[in-house]
């Protein structure tokens, strides 16, 4: 399958994290959002490696060259699943607090 | 024995400042026996070595104490000359500066103790900038006495501060010096960068080989310096206005210190001049100028010290049209006499003010010649020596810068004596008036009237000896062979500018004798009709009209100023204030201010609180960033 799909497949995971995390007023929402952008970046590391490995086989078998960024999606993932607890756990309090997820309300180091 | 030259200097120093830091703590008597011990040490010392200097065959010496500025190439010492000329201006400022403290410390004793302190303290510091200005034996040292003298003139004339007229006063001969001195520090500049140096010696020596121009303009601007200091014109309008000041000040600016500082600059300067001839014209044209115009101003004066000081400025003019025909040794000689009978002049017209309690306006004397008789005695033979009468001293220096000028242009001889004529006409109206006729005072005041104390009266007896046989020192060649001393005495210095004047054209005797007492038998009219005249004076309340009132205003010279140069620049003044300063100026640094406020207030919108505006911006300015980039590389 050509690297192409891949790309696009990222590109557009990406922007719909980003246009999502812009206009959207739900914590949750945005919360998604944001992990919908660390996933489109697996994506394309993934796409990426595999390019690269199947080329490196080409000229040795035994070869492991291009998998690091294999490696760096599970390091990706376990850094996004702290975050989430830790994000989940601010909105509960938020949520607690204020009785409301719209981060509009959370501006008050403004004032 | 120049070895101890920094002795003469040295004393008043001191004296100004034990005076001046211990003014509160200090006792009267104390502080006039600091004040006069210090210049009457310094006159001692000038003695011993006068005696060795005067010795023929005496080579001028460069007694050098310090390094003072050494940058490379540059090197300006702290050194003192000590010659014929620098010794015998040490003479006159000690011997008639210590006859002036004598006197001060009488004149000024109604004066409170820190005053009095203050005053002595001035009077030394004053000596003292005059003896460094005299002594240095460069150009450099000789200006810091030059601007020594400035700053004591205006405090000394500035002493009663409380007066605003006599700050004003004050201010003004600051301003005017400042102006002349501009000019001198120009030509130093001008020196040091043309020769490298600014000594004496090492200029003088290689003045031979500049051109002539280069010359003219050094010579010029330090004229310029002369102009100023010695109020020529135009720049003489302060010495009148420092009659502010105590008199016995005046008679230390007139006589001993401040004004001879240009006579005594371009005499020392002499070859310098003798080599550019449109100078030697300039400085002769602008003295002689000076001596006849202030001598007309002098005619129809009634403040007994501005007639005096009038007569100064036109003495003065004298000096610099023997300085411009090449008599320097006749400049000096004038300086000289005219120490002392200026000095002698001003003392008694102390003693008539402080008899008069403070009136200076002649119009009010009259007859106080059985009141005041040692005054008037005195003051008599003043007025005689600076008329030019034989055999007074002020015949034989007149009569030299007279001879000379006749050599040089007869057309400079005849201006010059008839200001010479009106020099004893306004002299002989002042003696009159002050103390021939009847007493026109008050009777307050008639009954106050009193001969000044001892301490007043004996430096009016030594200075009217002197201001007497004075002259006896520079008798003329026809009239007693080799007997002028003062023109051997100071032949080493003025050597190289005699040597190359020309000589051919002397006189003839019968010339001579005709130029000579011709006009002394004039003058003797002028007198015998001045003393007739005014001597029946009455007090009339007439306006003058016509010239009269044109000289009783001094040519209006001061409005003119006034006009021409004061308005002028007040109203340039006014208008940089209100249009540059408060538009330019001011609207720039307010405008810095006002625009970082008007920016930060637009910028405050940014900082929304809003989150997603945040992010929004970062996206946008990634995108942005990845576009330049992007198509940067392709273009």
């Amino acid at each position: 399958m050509p690297i192409n799909y891949y790309l696009f497949l990222s590109i557009a995971l990406f922007s719909i994290g980003i246009v999502g995390v812009l206009t959207r007023r739900n914590a949750i929402i945005i919360f998604m959002c944001v992990e919908l952008m660390l996933n489109a970046v697996n994506v394309l590391l993934i796409a990426f490696s595999k390019m690269h490995h199947l080329k490196a086989l080409t000229a040795n078998a035994a070869t492991t060259v291009g998998t690091e960024a294999q490696l760096f999606v599970f390091f990706i993932m376990v850094v996004a699943a702290a975050e989430v607890t830790v994000g989940l756990a601010i909105i509960v309090m938020m949520y607690r607090n204020i009785h409301s997820v719209d981060i509009n309300f959370l501006n008050r180091l403004k004032h | 024995m120049s070895k101890l030259i920094y002795l003469v200097p040295l004393f008043p120093l001191i004296g100004f400042l034990i005076n001046g830091l211990g003014r509160k703590a200090l006792s009267k008597s104390l502080v006039s026996i600091i004040g006069s011990g210090a210049i009457l040490a310094s006159f001692v010392v000038s003695v011993l070595i006068f005696l060795d200097v005067k010795q023929p065959g005496y080579a001028a010496q460069v007694v050098h104490l310090f390094d003072f500025i050494k940058v490379s190439k540059i090197n300006i010492p702290f050194a003192f000359q000590v010659d014929q000329l620098s010794t015998l201006f040490l003479l006159i400022i000690t011997g008639v500066g210590f006859l002036i403290h004598l006197y001060s410390s009488a004149y000024m004793h109604e004066e409170k103790g820190e005053h009095y302190a203050r005053y002595f303290a001035y009077l030394n510091l004053f000596v003292f900038s005059m003896l460094l200005l005299v002594l240095g034996s460069n150009y450099v040292i000789m200006f810091i006495g030059w601007e020594g003298v400035g700053l004591c003139s205006y405090l000394l004339i500035g002493y009663w501060f409380k007066n605003n007229d006599y700050n004003n006063a004050a201010k003004k001969a600051f301003v005017m010096n400042r102006i002349g001195d501009l000019g001198f520090l120009l030509a130093v500049f001008w020196m040091l960068s043309q020769y490298g140096s600014v000594d004496f010696g090492n200029v003088f020596s290689k003045a031979e080989g500049t051109s002539v121009s280069v010359l003219t303009g050094i010579t010029l601007l330090l004229f310029v310096g002369a102009m100023g200091k010695s109020a020529q014109i135009p720049l003489y309008t302060w010495l009148p206005d420092a009659m502010a000041g105590p008199t016995p000040v005046s008679a230390l600016i007139h006589a001993a210190t401040m004004v001879t500082a240009g006579i005594y600059m371009v005499a020392r300067s002499n070859i310098l001049y003798t080599l550019s001839p449109l100078t030697q014209t300039v400085v002769a044209v602008i003295g002689l100028s000076t001596a006849i115009f202030a001598a007309t101003i002098a005619l129809k004066q009634n403040d007994i010290k501005k007639v005096l000081a009038y007569s100064t400025v036109s003495q003065l003019g004298y000096m610099f049209l023997a300085l411009g025909v090449g008599a320097y040794t006749g400049a000096v000689f004038h300086v000289m006499t005219h120490a002392f009978f200026k000095a002698l002049l001003f003392l008694g017209a102390g003693s008539v003010i402080h008899a008069m309690h403070h009136e200076q306006d002649i119009r009010n004397m009259g007859g106080l010649k059985k009141y005041l008789p040692i005054t008037h005695i005195t003051f008599l033979l003043g007025c005689l020596a600076i008329a030019g009468i034989p055999p007074f001293s002020g015949f034989f220096s007149k009569d030299e810068i007279l001879t000379a000028a006749f050599l040089n242009n007869p057309l400079y001889y005849v201006v010059g004596a008839i200001g010479a004529l009106m020099t004893a006409f306004y002299m002989f109206r002042l003696y009159a008036m002050t103390f021939r006729g009847k007493f026109r005072g008050t009777h307050e005041q008639e009954h106050h009237l009193h001969e000044s104390p001892s301490a007043m009266t004996i430096p009016l007896i030594v200075l009217a000896v002197l201001a007497v046989a004075g002259g006896w020192i520079g008798i003329p060649e026809v009239l007693m062979k080799d007997s002028h001393w003062l023109e051997h005495y100071l032949a080493p210095v003025f050597e190289n500018s005699t040597f190359r004047m020309k000589q051919e054209n002397h006189l003839s005797h019968s010339t001579e004798y005709l130029l000579m007492f011709g006009v002394a038998a004039i003058i003797l009219l002028v007198i015998f009709f001045a003393w007739n005249k005014y001597s029946k004076y009455t007090k009339t309340t007439a306006e003058n009209t016509g010239l009269a009132r044109v000289l009783e205003n001094k040519w209006f010279v001061d409005e003119i100023y006034d006009a021409v140069i004061s308005k002028p620049l007040l109203a340039i003044s006014k208008l940089f204030n209100n249009i540059v300063e408060k538009v330019f100026i001011d609207g720039i640094v307010n405008g810095v201010g006002r625009l970082i406020q008007y920016s930060s207030r637009q910028m405050r919108w940014l900082q929304s609180g809003q989150v997603g505006s945040y992010i929004l911006i970062m996206v946008t300015a990634t995108i942005v960033f990845f576009l330049i980039q992007f198509f940067w590389k392709s273009n």
